[in-house]
């Protein structure tokens, strides 16, 4: 077994990367929009995810105010404040905009630029022993797409989508509410972003693919390489093969939404359910892109606060390559009421539980990962230890929701809902939360205030259960999802999570004052504040690293 | 709320609405046996002797609590079919508790480690990375609890589409924003449903919701009717965007999909009761305002339902008429005698239907 991580002392970086003309910065403009420089292009992606982050999150505050109790509270009024007076069809048809923009802006917008485009850029270079990417300008347009792309979304509001402005298709935007059934420009405008989204994400694969393939140090093998950078190869892959098939369905849609042609249209010899099939090849190796970096992050962090190497390296990294794999092979359970043969649900039933297997291993490994360690207990090791435990109670609703039969009951229910933000909401986002309370101190320079980051995770993982575990009761009872307003009986659940989401944004305030405070005033952080378990190459180089790191190259034994 | 309903809840857990049903459906039934007439609708067919002395639309069944209505309770909803009792064991026995042991397993370890590994009680970690063995475990150990679960699983998938000779064919039609159900047995009359709206909320003759009709968002101006203890093959499509047909007490869910016929199917309980439902595929603005509605109704019922809708009995003419004739008499004794005596009078009323003209589904 010649894993890194059992033997951290492996890891040195040369000394001589540390000189005046390694840390010399371009001037502002140069600096930061035309900026080749991964550390700084991981910046930017950092601020447009936290940006993002904020108005998806304040848009799903909307829907939680106007779910707290039965009846149409507000949609009217919000109507009225962004398009002037309009019918109760066309205040509805604003919930449809609002489900559907709190979806695409989290995915696309928050968590896949927060993790790949954001720490992937920051770390897989250092943790390889790479100067920078290996297409630095690739780089740099796979950020700026990503502008105009969020600028379409929002702006799609604003233009007729059929009975109402703006896209009210759903996340999925589902033929053929999405062609026939929303008129007007405001959907085309949301497909282009997508466009422009999934190109970005598609450029960003090939420069992670090229530089993780190419460019590790020298002696640093792909079974020596870091588990974070493991998870982001993995998820490479995943988007240059899921995305294509999500631009060509989405194509289809523009073509049948605005030249005559029938893909997804029945009448013409098309079919809608195609739709569905080519959307889901996409978007259920999506779901995996969205937590796989995370499972890096949280191998790095169990590891680093527990004081030993990560247990059963090779089972960790192969387990995401099988869950990569088996991922693309599952879709159609997104699909168990459209109408299938028994045999095919039979089929996509087993293969999905077949995921819980790999996801097991990672589990468990984490755990042993920390047994017999010395573990303490600061802020990113909170986050991802709240990782392991939320991730499992989403995990095994995943397995209730795979089965076939069990879906004639609970498919778009609040259930999957729950389940979803499980995984999500509680499992990428924590990820995301001790990635970011890990690195902060490297990224910055400066420390993070220990006591805020704490208050912040109890406050915010009270808050989120609160939130979201009442939403399996509403799911057992039939709530359907995407309702603006629901039968009385399901008041009493709905009421209890919108209080919990009160409670998740008084955490999210203790996190923005722990940024800036430690931004303005924290303390200069070492090179290496987390002592002898971390062992990655990034914790050899100062805080923060110099502008251009290993100009000589360190040696992997 | 949750207090206001403890009176069924012993009816409730029972998850088979049949044991506690039965008696709060007597008490609906007063309601049931009102007619009115309704200058909307069709005049009713003359031709059929069912309706003879009884022309006029029936009043809905008022739900019964807790049954095919959602409460705020920590349950599914009983489940009034095989296939929802099959299902709802196989959630409520295997899927919840491999559920709360996994959790509960992972989150024992977790404070385990938290309590004994922790830095002061264990300063020294130790640098152990590797266990062939335990690996090996915990890769096996989940395969052996999916096969587990994947047995009854695909058990009861095999059931729900092994569904026993249709009794009855609904067509039910997903638009914007309401259902149409076709009787293609009955002559092919259609039922338009709508959502019905409340009082402050009517305008010019709109009929307002009352209890007896159900709960907000749910009730329905015309509910699909069928007769109880039928197996009713379910049809669905959609003229515009896709919906989807969903009855939770049923175990039913089918995506109404434009251009495609959908099947499924489910078994009528025994006894009069009302079951409701709501569009599950995001399909527009109002996708939360097109509920659904199943009234089980007597055999005789059903009948006189469908002459007044304009609609045809199947089966051989001679052996309907002298039943039909004993029906109205019997629906008339039921209410106080309950729904049970009923049953007895019209025995092969919906039988004979004529299912297998219907077209093939759409099977992939």
């Amino acid at each position: 077994m010649t894993d890194i991580a059992a033997h951290p002392s492996h890891f040195h970086a040369e000394h001589g990367d540390e000189h005046h003309d390694a840390d010399h910065k371009p001037a502002f403009f140069q600096r930061w929009f035309m900026s080749t420089n991964h550390k700084d292009i991981g910046t930017l992606y950092l601020i447009f995810a936290i940006v993002a982050g904020i108005i998806g999150g304040a848009i799903s505050g909307l829907m939680r105010a106007e779910l707290a109790h039965p009846g149409i509270q507000y949609l009217g009024h919000w109507y009225e404040m962004l398009h002037g007076a309009g019918t109760a069809d066309q205040a509805h048809h604003l919930w449809n905009v609002l489900v559907t923009a709190h979806g695409l802006i989290m995915v696309f917008f928050m968590v896949m630029p927060a993790m790949i485009g954001g720490f992937g850029n920051w770390f897989v270079p250092i943790m390889i022993g790479a100067p920078d990417m290996a297409f630095p300008r690739m780089n740099n347009i796979s950020f700026w797409l990503l502008i105009p792309s969020f600028t379409l979304l929002l702006g799609s509001t604003f233009f007729s989508g059929g009975t109402g402005p703006g896209a009210g298709t759903g996340w999925t935007v589902y033929a053929p509410l999405s062609t026939s059934g929303s008129p007007g420009p405001a959907v085309d405008m949301a497909i282009l972003s997508l466009h422009l989204a999934g190109a970005s994400s598609i450029l960003g694969a090939i420069n992670f693919i090229t530089t993780i393939l190419n460019m590790r140090a020298p002696g640093m093998t792909l079974h020596k390489m870091p588990l974070f950078a493991w998870s982001v190869l993995v998820t490479a892959f995943l988007l240059l093969l899921a995305l294509p098939v999500l631009a060509a369905a989405i194509t289809m849609l523009l073509t049948d939404r605005n030249f005559g042609t029938t893909f997804y249209d029945a009448s013409g010899g098309g079919d809608p359910i195609l739709y569905q099939h080519l959307f889901w090849f996409f978007g259920h190796p999506e779901v995996y892109i969205m937590i796989l970096p995370g499972f890096g992050m949280v191998s790095h962090i169990i590891s680093t606060f527990s004081k030993k190497p990560i247990f059963g390296y090779l089972g960790m990294a192969y387990a995401m390559v099988a869950i990569g794999v088996v991922g693309f092979v599952v879709w159609a359970h997104h699909m168990f009421t459209t109408g299938m043969a028994v045999d095919t649900k039979m089929y996509f039933t087993a293969a999905t539980m077949v995921i819980a297997v790999p996801t097991g291993i990672k589990i468990f490994s984490w755990i042993a990962t920390m047994w017999e360690g010395s573990l303490s207990f600061q802020t990113p090791m909170l986050w991802a230890i709240g990782f392991i435990f939320m991730f499992t109670v989403g995990g095994v609703t995943g397995v209730l929701l795979a089965n076939g039969g069990i879906d004639n009951y609970f498919q778009d229910t609040y259930y999957v809902v729950a389940h979803f933000h499980y995984v999500l909401s509680l499992g990428a986002v924590f990820s995301l939360f001790a990635g970011f309370y890990y690195w902060f101190p490297k990224m910055s320079g400066r420390m993070y205030n220990e006591l805020l980051g704490k208050i912040h995770f109890w406050v915010f993982f009270i808050g989120v259960n609160v939130l979201f575990f009442p939403m399996h009761f509403l799911g057992m009872q039939g709530m359907p999802r995407r309702y603006p307003d629901y039968p009385d009986a399901y008041a009493h659940w709905n009421t209890l999570a919108t209080h919990g989401y009160e409670i998740m944004v008084a955490g999210m305030a203790v996190f923005f004052v722990n940024v800036i405070y430690s931004l303005i005033a924290g303390p200069k952080a070492p090179a290496n504040p987390w002592g002898e378990g971390a062992t990655t190459l990034e914790w050899t180089l100062p805080s923060p690293p110099p502008y251009h790191q290993f100009e000589q190259l360190p040696r992997i034994d | 709320m949750l207090k206001t309903i403890r009176g069924t809840v012993l009816a409730m857990l029972m998850g088979l609405a049949a044991l506690g049903a039965q008696p709060a459906f007597a008490q609906a039934d007063p309601a049931v046996q009102t007619v009115t007439p309704n200058p909307g609708a069709p005049t009713p067919s003359p031709a059929s002797p069912v309706v003879a002395g009884k022309p006029g639309d029936i009043v809905h069944i008022a739900p019964t609590a807790g049954v095919g209505v959602p409460t705020d309770k920590i349950d599914l909803q009983p489940q009034v079919t095989p296939i929802g009792g099959e299902a709802r064991w196989f959630h409520d026995v295997i899927l919840v508790p491999m559920m709360a042991l996994i959790s509960a397993l992972v989150l024992v370890l977790l404070l385990w480690v938290i309590f004994a590994y922790n830095a002061r009680k264990n300063p020294v970690a130790s640098q152990t990375h590797h266990n062939t063995f335990i690996e090996v475990v915990w890769t096996l150990l989940p395969v052996i609890i999916l096969v587990a679960i994947a047995i009854p699983s695909i058990k009861l998938l095999a059931h729900q589409y092994s569904p026993p000779k249709a009794d009855l064919t609904v067509k039910a039609i997903g638009n914007q924003w309401y259902w149409t159900y076709q009787y293609p047995d009955n002559g092919d009359f259609e039922v338009v449903s709508n959502m019905l709206k409340e009082k402050n909320e009517v305008t010019g003759k709109e009929k307002a919701r009352t209890d007896a009709d159900g709960p907000r968002l749910l009730a329905v101006d015309e509910r699909m009717v069928v007769p109880e203890g039928a197996v009713v093959k379910v049809i669905t499509t959609s003229n515009d965007v896709i919906h989807s047909w969903a009855v939770p007490a049923f175990w039913v869910k089918m995506d109404a999909v434009p251009g495609r016929l959908n099947e499924t199917w489910f078994k009528a309980p025994d006894h009069p009761g009302v079951y409701f439902g709501q569009c599950s595929e995001l399909c527009g603005a109002r996708h939360a305002f097109m509920p659904i509605a199943v009234e089980v109704v007597t055999k005789a019922q059903f009948a006189q339902w469908v002459a007044y809708k304009g609609g045809t009995m199947p089966g051989p003419k001679g052996a309907s008429s002298p039943d039909a004739t004993v029906g109205s008499p019997a629906t008339e004794g039921k209410a106080a005698a309950g729904p049970v005596p009923a049953d007895a009078a019209v025995p092969g009323t919906t039988e004979k239907p004529a299912t297998t003209s219907q077209p093939a589904v759409a099977q992939n």
